[in-house]
């Protein structure tokens, strides 16, 4: 029933078109001791769905149509059905949530299905898409809102803009290609963050610690997975994802400050082959934390796969979220306390053998405990704080005349400001 | 006293302040600056008119002080334009030659000109300048003059300036408010430009970049024509708003910092200093630092160095300045400003220096006054050729006539 590492029954929840489809393209076959959930307003995208459970949102309000991109009847369906949410949520330790932000269920539901996870006491992780830009600004706009709302109430969000996905199509590629590469990238993100967390490992890593990393911190994230196989495969390796389109020759990597390395190999995967990618890895960026995990599965034989996601916090950080961080930062080593809080939860379950039931009493109050510091920390943090000097910067004498936008940057925003130099 | 026609005046309406140059052409052609005006400008943002009472007021001090020292009349001015509306391109215009014996006549020029003017701009625009660069005659390049050669296809490359006619407008009307005619409108950039570089230079390769209060004009020439201008809505006021912004003190004193504390460099001495800003009273009201100062100075003044540099490296000009870059404007006063365009643009800067032209030498050798003594000499090259053109009658319209004549 446990996973090695300690990990319990999880859930994969696709929310939305984009969620379910992307549920598709995934193979279950590699999520072992994962349930799958669909949920969506749209009848026809879940009758679609091979998947077990699906969840249909449906009231009066919508007339079976679904709610017409707009987020907001989104929401207020979602809250209306909470508890039906909660339900989907129930006897999970750990929830990852797929969606598509920027239409009317992704955006919409995803914060609040977030949320109701949390309140069961799971940990939530979401996968989300930003909207191309050639969708609209309306449809950015409720996907960045979106998005604000789900970093504020889940664990940690990984997203990524599908924009980004245009340097890896040509001018010949199809839409329907296009939204496959797009797929396939999150899904990549979504098993590697998997092997990660499940497969037995040379050198495991927690939940907890990855969601410490991706917590408040970015706002979009770069996915890049290679594999390679041969006597020189780590070198390939490196080089592979060098050259990824997403990483643009590593300059992505370089300006990161949270990257999620996660290795898998045969039996025969060696620390030093480990060691020689993460030091090529950790040699590009410099700036940021590292988290790293390195699995074994037979299955791979003599292949190696490195997925790496690289998030980039944009807006300003506040200076006081960068000691958190670096408390929590996640060499291999640390995080022990955590670890034990984890080691002796996950005994008590095994104990009591009610994976499914509700959590009692205590296990709520010691899942607020594991949560309670990033809680706490969390709400002063949150990434609305981090966003407001941008509003308020005064531009002076520039008030009331045409602002000077070059290249999409307020010029009349001082220099110092807008390139983060500290006046210390 | 003075015949009216030689009299020649370059009115700079900017952001820190509104100057009148009045120019005398003697009869050998010679120009000498005879009068200057100046005043503070408070109506103006960016380069461009914000506030019409105001502006129209330093306007007419600024004439006025001009008039004084001249001693003569003002009736005519040359008006310097600028502004972030303001772009340039270059267009080429093809024509035929049709006559029988294949020679190309002085109205295939005016054709061929006149297609090249012929440029889809957007309806609320208005061509500023179209100048000359090149005639190719049958596909040979670098004709100047191709009038009596034999060809069968005649092009001409120009470099069009153009901008939003109700902005551009917004300026004329208010010196016409003034009983003042506008004989033409001039890019600053390109008046600058007419300050500063001797035509061997201008043969060479230079850029000027001519650093306002409001605005960053800059203009590039190459082998003896104008190839590139640009405008940045950055300037000297940007730099006073960041330290007003960055020291928390208000945009007069920050002003005040910034030319007394300056620099476009980062001393290495300042480090550490700090300035005590009193009040009138002599009572200390605020400590500044002065490292916190150049950087915020430093780093305004490198983006713009760094912007221009990009425009030039995308327009692919930036192996064709062999004489180097000219700096001009207020900009150009703040120390060290030359050796950081240096280490930006990684060529030789110098601040320019206006040596074609006689009287009121030691006040006149400014960097503010450049765009000023430009707009003169523009005059002074416009009165020149109409002086040619009653005895050859030979030339062209002015673009601008039917523009400027407008109420």
């Amino acid at each position: 029933m446990l996973e090695p590492t300690g990990m319990r029954a999880a859930r994969i929840i696709g929310v939305g078109s984009a969620g379910v489809s992307l549920l598709e393209a995934m193979n279950r076959e590699e999520f072992t001791g994962a349930s799958f959930v669909a949920v969506n307003t749209d009848a026809a995208s879940l009758a679609g769905s091979t998947v077990a459970l699906k969840i249909h949102l449906e009231t009066k309000l919508l007339r079976g149509l679904g709610t017409g991109g707009d987020p907001e009847r989104g929401r207020a369906i979602a809250e209306e059905q909470f508890a039906t949410l909660k339900t989907a949520c129930e006897g999970t330790d750990v929830v990852l949530i797929v969606a598509g932000l920027g239409g009317g269920a992704g955006s919409g539901i995803t914060p609040v299905l977030a949320r109701a996870a949390r309140e069961n006491g799971a940990l939530v992780l979401a996968f989300v898409t930003l909207p191309f830009a050639c969708e609209g600004n309306r449809r950015q706009q409720q996907a960045q809102l979106s998005l604000e709302q789900l970093r504020a109430v889940a664990d940690g969000v990984i997203c990524l803009p599908c924009q980004k996905t245009f340097k890896l199509i040509d001018e010949n590629t199809s839409v329907l290609e296009t939204f496959r590469i797009t797929g396939e990238l999150l899904v990549e993100g979504v098993r590697g963050v998997w092997r990660l967390l499940t497969r037995p490992g040379l050198i495991q890593i927690h939940f907890d610690d990855l969601c410490a990393l991706v917590r408040n911190r970015h706002s979009e994230s770069a996915f890049a997975s290679v594999e390679a196989s041969g006597p020189a495969r780590s070198r390939e390796v490196v080089e592979k994802l060098l050259n990824h389109p997403m990483l643009e020759e590593g300059r992505v990597l370089a300006e990161s400050d949270a990257v999620l390395v996660s290795m898998m190999g045969g039996k025969d995967l060696t620390m030093a082959e480990v060691n020689r990618v993460m030091e090529q890895i950790n040699r590009h960026c410099e700036h940021a934390k590292v988290i790293m995990g390195a699995t074994v599965d037979e299955a791979m034989k003599t292949h190696l796969s490195v997925t790496v996601i690289a998030a980039k916090q944009t807006g300003a950080l506040p200076s006081a979220q960068l000691p958190d961080n670096a408390a929590e930062s996640v060499e291999c080593a640390d995080t022990s306390a955590s670890r034990t809080v984890r080691g002796r939860r996950v005994a008590a379950d095994h104990v009591e053998g009610a994976p499914s039931s509700g959590f009692s009493l205590e296990q709520r109050e010691q899942a607020l405990a594991r949560h309670g510091s990033a809680r706490g920390r969390k709400a002063p943090l949150k990434p609305r704080q981090t966003q407001l000097p941008l509003q308020i910067i005064s531009r002076g004498r520039f008030d009331k005349s045409e602002p000077t936008i070059h290249k999409g940057e307020d010029l009349d925003i001082p220099t110092y400001i807008r390139r983060g130099v500290a006046l210390n | 006293m003075f015949d009216v026609s030689s009299i020649i005046v370059g009115l700079e309406i900017g952001t820190s302040k509104v100057c009148a140059v009045v120019g005398e052409r003697g009869a050998d052609g010679a120009l000498n600056i005879i009068g200057l005006g100046q005043a503070r400008s408070r109506g103006v943002r960016k380069g461009e008119v914000a506030d019409t009472t105001q502006a129209e007021e330093d306007v007419r001090n600024a004439i006025v002080e001009a008039e004084q020292m001249a001693d003569v009349e003002i009736r005519n001015v040359y008006l310097g334009v600028t502004g972030g509306h303001i772009r340039g391109f270059n267009n080429r215009g093809v024509h035929p030659v049709v006559s029988a014996d294949r020679e190309i006549s002085g109205d295939d020029v005016q054709d061929v000109i006149k297609n090249a003017k012929a440029i889809n701009l957007p309806t609320e625009n208005n061509v500023v300048h179209a100048i000359r660069q090149h005639f190719f005659v049958d596909g040979q390049d670098g004709v100047t003059n191709p009038v009596g050669m034999l060809g069968s296809r005649l092009e001409v490359d120009v470099h069009v300036v153009h901008g939003n006619t109700n902005r551009l407008q917004n300026a004329i009307r208010l010196v016409k408010g003034l009983q003042l005619e506008v004989d033409e409108i001039v890019f600053n950039g390109l008046a600058s430009s007419l300050a500063l570089l001797t035509s061997e230079q201008k043969e060479l390769g230079a850029l000027v970049i001519d650093i306002g209060g409001g605005t960053t004009d800059y203009v590039v020439y190459a082998g003896g024509v104008i190839r590139h201008t640009g405008v940045l809505a950055v300037g000297g006021d940007h730099v006073s708003n960041d330290l007003a912004y960055g020291l928390k003190v208000p945009l007069s004193r920050a002003e005040k910092l910034k030319l007394e504390h300056g620099s476009a460099l980062l001393d290495e001495k300042i480090k550490g200093r700090t300035v005590t800003i009193t009040n009138e009273l002599g009572l200390p009201l605020k400590t500044v630092n002065v490292e916190h100062l150049q950087r915020i100075m430093s780093l305004r003044l490198e983006e713009i160095f760094q912007l221009v540099a990009q425009d030039l490296e995308q327009a692919g000009l930036y192996d064709y300045l062999r004489a180097g870059v000219f700096l001009g404007g207020g900009g150009a006063r703040v120390p060290h400003i030359a050796k950081l365009a240096e280490h930006v643009l990684q060529m030789p800067v110098s601040i320019g220096q206006t040596n074609s032209i006689s009287g009121l030498k030691s006040a006149l050798d400014q960097p503010e006054f450049f765009t000023a003594i430009g707009l003169v000499k523009f005059g002074s090259f416009k009165t020149a050729k109409r002086a040619g053109k009653a005895s050859i009658g030979w030339g062209f319209k002015n673009p601008l006539r039917r523009f400027l004549q407008r109420p």
